[in-house]
């Protein structure tokens, strides 16, 4: 008992820096009697730190052969190393997922002898879950990077997700800090695995009963605040990314300062700049905004004060206000402050009359930000006069954002 | 005119059917036990029948889409004097033909598809937050106590989930449950105090020979997950509030 406890340990704390925990976007149901489903994306419980607890994330093992600066696991780092045999991994996963603890298993692993060796280990445990245990939770799984066609095509057979990590935002930021890794590298494996889930859904289209490969998509990560690389250099990556490799997610993860090291600075954990960088992701993907507009050469950064929503809306005041009762859906999306179920609220609202301020409270919309960029049937007239750094300076006097102590690099004094 | 209901779904749809049965003027909705609040007003006892609400769901079905008939019954589910009233009320205009579900902008509408939201939430949240025990027959036993009643919203849900072992999801607050039989679904129903007694197992329940082993492995996992540069209680304790931490493997405290 005292050994498994340890191995746990020592492989979660190691595999608790990917980010991705998420546990939904897959179709995978229920067959034949069999144990679970992957069809809900459930977060069984939150960290102290905030973060969601989905998936069993571990690592097979922690011993590597690469020495990448940024990495806890790096071989040239002094910590203790461990190694989960196979049955090891199943048996938890499988009694974890039976006290609904988990949602699922995220496996990674450091490399070990070579890709091939490690990723032939990898795809052991999945193909045992899948097959003698019938188990149809969800499974996240790493592709390790050069690992064979075939080992990556099969495992995709059995997992609900791959990803494999850009670990920096940046070719030149890569290199600085883990030589021996490429952007390449990692677009290769998720050309691969791209191509054959395309391949399976045009087969779908011909053939009813397809096998499921990699249903969840792709997604990666990135370290934030690692490397010099300023907002618009990650946004711009990401975004093309998402495009090239019709990615599910992009993971920022602020970097954490592990050890000392003379490459990488010793700072806190950017929190606030990964917020932001989540919030541009969600503009991008969701509210149709393009990353140009967002961050450009003369913007090469995101506020760190204001929402890039508000941000956005503050730079280009000349599109405001938007008239709540006969603006159009793209329109009303970009107002700072309604969201996307909020202007669904909107639009069927209003068929029945013309909506004013306290029905839009009502709904739900964040008044005190929008009432700058929009007019209602009862908006007092004169607000929309106002200059852009007014407007800043009102919306920044009187909102104070119930995260901001989670987010102040300022010491508590209690 | 007041009416007193039992507080049941098919008595709020009975509900409807005297309202418009008897042309009452009907000024609020009470659950029976709190019919001294009927002291100035006429009161009547509306009597749950299988027909009369399954008329008044019949009715519904036509009148409203799938959504809002989950809304309603989620609303139901929030098991509030106020929501059931304005349930009521709804209902009666919907028949009457004086109220679009479509508008939020009407307060009633939005109250009943707020509370559906929050009942929904809770409903997320038991999916999350129930932690089976393993007893010494492979029985996985669960206890909950949530806010809302919703044991009806999560039983399909369990039930396709853990299809191959048997399981049991008690209610601690409404004393009742359900237990799976890898089969089939049955509600139990805790006895009276004084009719239990010899129905007493002879031992107490023996807890599986691992069940002491991977609990302390989760809470171990649960442990070393976290990342303490990045330690945040508010946000923590806002998506694990305190009230359910007593039942939770990870965060209730262990006595040893």
């Amino acid at each position: 008992m005292e050994r498994i406890r340890e191995k746990l340990s020592i492989l979660a704390d190691a595999a608790k820096y990917d980010v991705s925990c998420s546990s939904s976007g897959s179709k995978r149901k229920n067959t034949d009697k069999g144990i679970g489903d992957a069809s809900n994306g459930i977060c069984h419980t939150y960290t102290e730190d905030g973060r969601c607890v989905s998936l069993l994330k571990i690592l097979l093992t922690n011993y590597c052969i690469y020495d990448c600066a940024f990495c806890v696991s790096r071989s040239s780092n002094d910590i203790k190393r461990a190694a989960f045999t196979v049955d090891e991994v199943v048996e938890l996963t499988m009694n974890f997922y039976r006290r609904n603890y988990i949602e699922g298993l995220f496996l990674s692993s450091g490399i070990f002898k070579n890709a091939d060796y490690t990723m032939e280990r990898l795809l052991k445990i999945v193909k045992k879950l899948r097959t003698e245990e019938r188990y149809n939770g969800y499974i996240h799984l790493k592709t390790i990077p050069g690992a064979s066609e075939e080992l990556i095509n099969e495992a995709g057979l059995y997992v609900d997700r791959m990803s494999i990590n850009l670990e920096m935002p940046t070719e030149e930021g890569l290199k600085k800090v883990a030589p021996e890794k490429s952007h390449e590298a990692v677009k290769r494996p998720l050309g691969i695995v791209q191509n054959k889930i395309q391949q399976f859904s045009e087969e779908r289209k011909l053939i009813k009963h397809v096998p499921q490969f990699v249903p969840a998509g792709q997604s990666t990560q990135m370290v934030i605040g690692a490397t010099p690389e300023n907002d618009m250099q990650i946004m711009h990556t990401a975004s093309a990314y998402y495009k090239n490799f019709s990615l599910k997610r992009v993971y920022y993860s602020g970097y954490i300062p592990i050890r000392m090291d003379d490459v990488l600075p010793v700072v806190q954990p950017p929190l606030m700049r990964e917020h932001r960088l989540y919030q541009t992701d969600w503009l991008l993907r969701f509210y149709g905004f393009n990353v140009h507009e967002l961050l450009n050469e003369k913007h090469p950064d995101l506020d760190m004060q204001v929402d890039p929503k508000l941000m956005w809306a503050l730079r280009n005041m000349h599109c405001f206000p938007v008239d709540i009762n006969t603006a159009d859906f793209q329109s009303l999306l970009r107002v700072p402050g309604i969201g996307r179920q909020s202007v669904q609220k909107i639009l069927e609202a209003r068929k029945f009359g013309r909506l004013r301020i306290d029905q839009l409270r009502k709904l739900g919309i964040a008044y005190n930000r929008a009432q700058y960029f929009i007019v209602c049937a009862d908006t007092p007239v004169g607000l929309g006069s106002l200059q852009e750094h007014q407007v800043r300076s009102r919306i920044l006097s009187l909102g104070k954002s119930k995260y901001a102590p989670a987010f102040s690099t300022q010491l508590s004094l209690f | 005119m007041i009416y007193l209901f039992d507080k049941s779904f098919e008595g709020l749809l009975s509900a409807v059917f005297d309202r418009f049965e008897y042309r009452h003027d009907v000024s609020r909705l009470l659950p029976a036990d709190q019919a001294q609040q009927a002291l100035f007003e006429e009161a009547h006892t509306v009597y749950s029948s299988n027909a009369k609400s399954e008329r008044v769901w019949n009715g519904i079905q036509t009148k409203a889409d799938a959504a809002w008939q989950r809304i309603m019954y989620c609303a139901f589910l929030s098991e509030l004097t106020e929501v059931h009233h304005t349930l009521f009320m709804v209902l009666v205009r919907l028949f009457a033909g004086q109220v679009d579900l479509r508008n939020f902008g009407d307060a009633a509408i939005l109250l009943l598809s707020q509370t559906a939201k929050k009942v929904e939430r809770e409903k997320h949240r038991m999916k999350a937050f129930i932690r089976f025990e393993k007893s010494e027959d492979g029985m996985y036993f669960a206890r909950i106590a949530p806010d809302f009643n919703v044991i009806p919203l999560i039983i399909t849900f369990f039930k396709n989930r853990y299809a191959d072992q048997p399981w049991i999801i008690y209610d601690q607050k409404r004393q009742y449950g359900v237990l799976y039989d890898t089969d089939q679904v049955h509600h139990i129903r805790k006895l009276p105090e004084d009719l239990s007694d010899h129905m007493l197992p002879d031992k107490p329940v023996q807890m599986d020979e691992d069940e002491t082993l991977y609990a302390t492995l989760w809470r171990d996992y649960f442990k070393s997950t976290n990342i303490a540069a990045r330690k945040n209680p508010k946000l923590h304790q806002q998506h694990v509030p305190k009230r359910y931490w007593h039942l939770l493997t990870e965060k209730k405290i262990i006595w040893e």
